[in-house]
C-alpha cells in the first residue's frame, strides 16, 4: 500500500497537524454541543420579549436581568437555593470525609472493594424512583417517623419540626426532609474525589507528623486536610453545583418555596419566558464562579 | 547508667510472620548504633517499635528507663528522619523545619529562629524559603535531618538515610551525620543494609537475620569475631568452611571463616608450609579491583576467595585452572557457633 504509507509518511513529518486531526472531533463535541449550546442558552437572556404574543426577539436588552433581580421572590429563591446548596454541601463534606478517610488509609482491599460498592450501588437505580422512594421514607406516618417513635425520639422530632423556616407538617414537606434528600443523593460525588485525594497522601507524613509531636487532631489540620482540599473541592463543586442545578428533589420533597432549578423548568415551560429561565440559569453558574474563585483564594488547588 | 534505649523479649507478628522474635538491645545514651541486616530481617520493624510507629506484640521497650510499650509516637522524645524524607509537600523549608516547634505550642518568632539555628548546622539556610518540590535528593535528606533535630530530641532514629542518594553524596553526608552526632551528643539509631556504613559510622551495631538479633559488638569485633556464618559473611564478607572440609583442614567438625585477606596464596607442587593450615584448591576467576585483586578458587564443592595486593600479584597471574595452594595461620581462624 504505497498510498497509505506514502500518508503515513505525510503525518508523521507534521506532528501538529497529526495531532489536529486526532483532537478534532472531540474538540468539536465539545465546542458545539456543550459550550456552543451553553452559549446560545446565555444569549438568549440578553433577548427581549414581546409581551403580547410571547415571542422573543432577538434585540438585546438588559430588562430580563432587571427583573430577575428587581423582584423579591426571586431574590429570595436564589437565596435559599444558595442556602440549601451550602448548608448540603458542608453536611456531605462531614460525613463524607470519615468515611474516605478510612477508605483510604484504613480498610482492606476487600473492606475498600465492598465499600466502593456500599457507595455507587444507590446510583445504580433511577434517581425518579429515589426521590419519591424519600418522600414515602419522610412522610408523616413513614417508616422514619414509626423508626423515631420506636426509639422514643418523637418528641424530639416534633421539636425539629417545629423550628420556623426550616420546620414544616411533615419531613417530607420541610427543608429538613428536602436537605436530607439532598444530601443522601450526592453524598457520594463527595466520597469518591476525597478517597481519591486522600490516597495520594504518603502514609509517611502522617507518621512524621507524629513523629515530630503532632497529636491525631494536629496532623489531621495541619497535613492530612491541606493535602485532600483538591479532592474536597472537586467534591463540593459536584455537590453544590448539582444541588443549585436540581429541581426535582425540591419539586417532590419539601416546603413548598420554589428553587432556582423549578423556576428555569417553569420559565421555560408553563410561563414560555425562555429569556427569564435563560438568565435564572445564568445564576448557579455565577454563583460556582464564585464558589471556585474563593476555594483557589484559600489555597484549595494548591496542591494539585 | 541507664540505657537510652532498652528493648526487652520484644516480639512483633504479623498474622503467623514473625518480623521481630525475641529480640533483647540496650543501646547507651550519646551511642551511634546501627541496625544492620538484609531487607525482611526486622530492623525497620525495630526501628518503628521505638519511634512509636507500631507496637510490639510482646515484650518491653524502654527510652531511659521509662516504659512506653504503649506510648504513641507524640509522647516520645525520640525523632525520625525517614527513607523517603517525609516532607510536607504543602510547607516551605522553614515551616518543615518549624513544624516541630508549632505543634508544640511554641510562638511564630522563637520558631522561625529555631529553623534557622537547625538550618544552619545542616548548612541550608538560604534555601529556607524554598518548596521541598525544589529540591535535590542531598538537600531534601538535609531539610529531614534538621526537621528531626529541631526538637532536640534525646534520640534520633534514622531509617536508610542514605539510601537514596548517590554515593559521592552519600560518602559526603555519612561524615556529616557522624560530625553531627558527635557535636550534640544525641543517641543515633540508625538502619541501614550497608554494611560499609555501618562499619564505618557506628560506634555498635546489631546484625539482623530473620527477625532475630545475631550479634551485637563494634565494628572491629565484628569484624575480627563473627560469631556465625551469616555474620561472617554479611560484614565483610568471610570464606565460611563448614563439614567435610573444615574437618580436611582442621581435622574437627566445627565451621569456620577465614578472611579473604588472610589467605597466601603458593603454587601447589612446593611441600606443605609448617605450623600453617592449608588446602590445595584450582584457580577460578580473578577480579581486578585496582590496589587488589580477588582470586576465586574452587576447593572441593566451595568456593574460596582470597585478596591479594595487587603490587605482589602483578608479577605473575597463573592460568585458570591452575592448581595453587591456600594456607593462612591458626591464628586467623574464627571459629563460628554452629545454628
Amino acid at each position: 500500500m504505497p498510498a497509505l504509507r506514502a500518508a503515513a509518511a505525510f503525518l508523521h513529518g507534521r506532528r501538529g497537524f497529526y495531532l489536529a486531526l486526532l483532537l478534532l472531533p472531540p474538540l468539536l463535541w465539545l465546542g458545539i454541543i456543550y459550550l456552543g449550546s451553553l452559549f446560545a442558552l446565555l444569549a438568549q437572556s440578553f433577548y427581549a420579549i414581546d409581551e403580547f404574543t410571547a415571542r422573543i426577539v432577538p434585540v438585546f436588552t438588559l430588562a430580563t436581568y432587571r427583573q430577575l433581580f428587581s423582584h423579591p421572590a426571586n431574590l429570595d429563591i436564589i437565596l435559599r437555593t444558595l442556602a440549601m446548596a451550602v448548608a448540603v454541601t458542608a453536611a456531605a463534606a462531614v460525613i463524607a470525609f470519615p468515611v474516605a478517610n478510612y477508605m483510604a488509609r484504613y480498610a482492606t482491599p476487600r473492606v475498600k472493594a465492598l465499600f466502593y460498592v456500599g457507595v455507587m450501588l444507590p446510583m445504580w437505580t433511577s434517581y425518579l424512583v429515589k426521590v419519591y422512594a424519600w418522600r414515602l421514607v419522610l412522610a408523616k406516618q413513614g417508616i422514619f417517623s414509626w423508626f423515631v417513635d420506636l426509639v422514643g425520639l418523637t418528641p424530639a422530632l416534633d421539636g425539629a419540626l417545629a423550628t420556623p423556616v426550616i420546620g414544616g407538617p411533615s419531613l417530607a414537606s420541610s427543608y429538613i426532609g428536602m436537605f436530607v434528600v439532598f444530601v443522601y443523593m450526592w453524598l457520594p460525588f463527595m466520597i469518591l474525589p476525597l478517597v481519591a485525594a486522600l490516597e495520594r497522601v504518603p502514609g509517611t507524613l502522617v507518621a512524621a507528623s507524629a513523629d515530630l509531636g503532632a497529636r491525631p487532631r494536629q496532623t489531621f489540620r495541619h497535613v492530612v486536610l491541606p493535602l485532600a482540599l483538591p479532592g474536597l473541592a472537586a467534591g463540593s463543586i459536584f455537590t453544590f453545583s448539582l444541588t443549585l442545578g436540581d429541581y426535582i428533589i425540591p419539586s417532590v420533597v419539601g416546603a413548598p418555596g420554589y428553587f432556582i432549578g423549578m423556576m428555569v423548568y417553569q420559565q421555560q415551560g408553563t410561563a414560555g419566558n425562555l429569556p427569564l429561565a435563560a438568565a435564572f440559569s445564568v445564576v448557579p453558574i455565577i454563583l460556582i464562579a464564585i464558589y471556585l474563585a474563593l476555594a483557589r483564594r484559600m489555597g484549595a488547588f494548591d496542591a494539585l | 547508667m541507664t540505657p537510652a534505649i532498652e528493648l526487652a523479649g520484644v516480639s512483633r507478628l504479623f498474622g503467623a510472620v514473625r518480623a521481630l522474635d525475641d529480640v533483647s538491645l540496650a543501646i547507651a545514651s550519646g551511642e551511634f548504633f546501627a541496625l544492620l541486616g538484609p531487607s525482611g530481617s526486622g530492623k525497620t520493624t525495630c526501628l518503628r517499635l521505638v519511634a512509636g510507629f507500631d507496637h510490639p506484640t510482646a515484650g518491653k521497650v524502654t527510652l531511659y528507663g521509662e516504659d512506653v510499650t504503649g506510648v504513641p509516637p507524640f509522647e516520645r522524645s525520640v525523632n525520625t528522619v525517614f527513607q523517603d524524607y517525609a516532607l510536607f509537600p504543602h510547607m516551605s523549608v522553614a515551616e518543615n523545619v518549624a513544624y516541630g516547634p508549632m505543634v508544640r505550642g511554641v510562638g511564630a518568632v522563637e520558631r522561625r529562629q529555631l529553623a534557622r539555628e537547625v538550618l544552619e548546622l545542616v548548612q541550608l539556610a538560604s534555601l529556607a524559603d524554598r518548596a521541598p518540590s525544589q529540591l535535590s535528593g542531598g538537600q531534601k535528606q538535609r531539610v529531614a535531618l534538621a526537621r528531626a533535630l529541631v526538637n532536640r530530641p534525646k534520640v534520633l532514629l534514622l531509617d536508610e538515610p542514605l539510601g537514596a542518594l548517590d554515593l559521592r553524596l552519600r560518602e559526603e553526608m555519612q561524615i556529616e551525620l557522624k560530625a553531627i552526632q558527635q557535636k550534640l551528643g544525641i543517641t543515633f539509631v540508625y538502619v541501614t543494609h550497608d554494611q560499609g556504613e555501618a562499619l564505618s559510622m557506628a560506634d555498635r551495631v546489631a546484625v539482623f537475620r530473620d527477625g532475630r538479633v545475631e550479634q551485637v559488638d563494634t565494628p572491629r569485633g565484628l569484624y575480627v569475631r563473627p560469631r556465625t556464618a551469616f555474620v561472617a559473611r554479611f560484614v565483610g564478607s568471610a570464606n565460611v568452611i563448614e563439614g567435610a572440609l573444615a574437618r580436611r583442614i582442621t581435622g574437627s567438625d566445627q565451621a569456620f571463616a577465614v578472611r579473604p585477606e588472610v589467605i597466601e596464596i603458593r603454587a601447589a607442587d612446593g611441600p606443605p608450609p609448617a605450623g600453617l593450615l592449608c588446602c590445595e584448591g584450582t584457580l577460578e576467576e580473578v577480579h581486578y579491583h585496582g590496589a587488589t585483586s580477588r582470586w576465586h578458587l574452587r576447593v572441593g564443592d566451595a568456593v574460596l576467595t582470597a585478596v591479594r595486593q595487587e603490587a605482589a600479584a602483578a608479577a605473575a597471574i597463573p592460568a585458570h585452572g591452575a592448581r595453587l595452594r591456600l594456607a593462612w595461620s591458626r591464628e586467623s581462624l574464627v571459629p563460628l557457633e554452629a545454628r
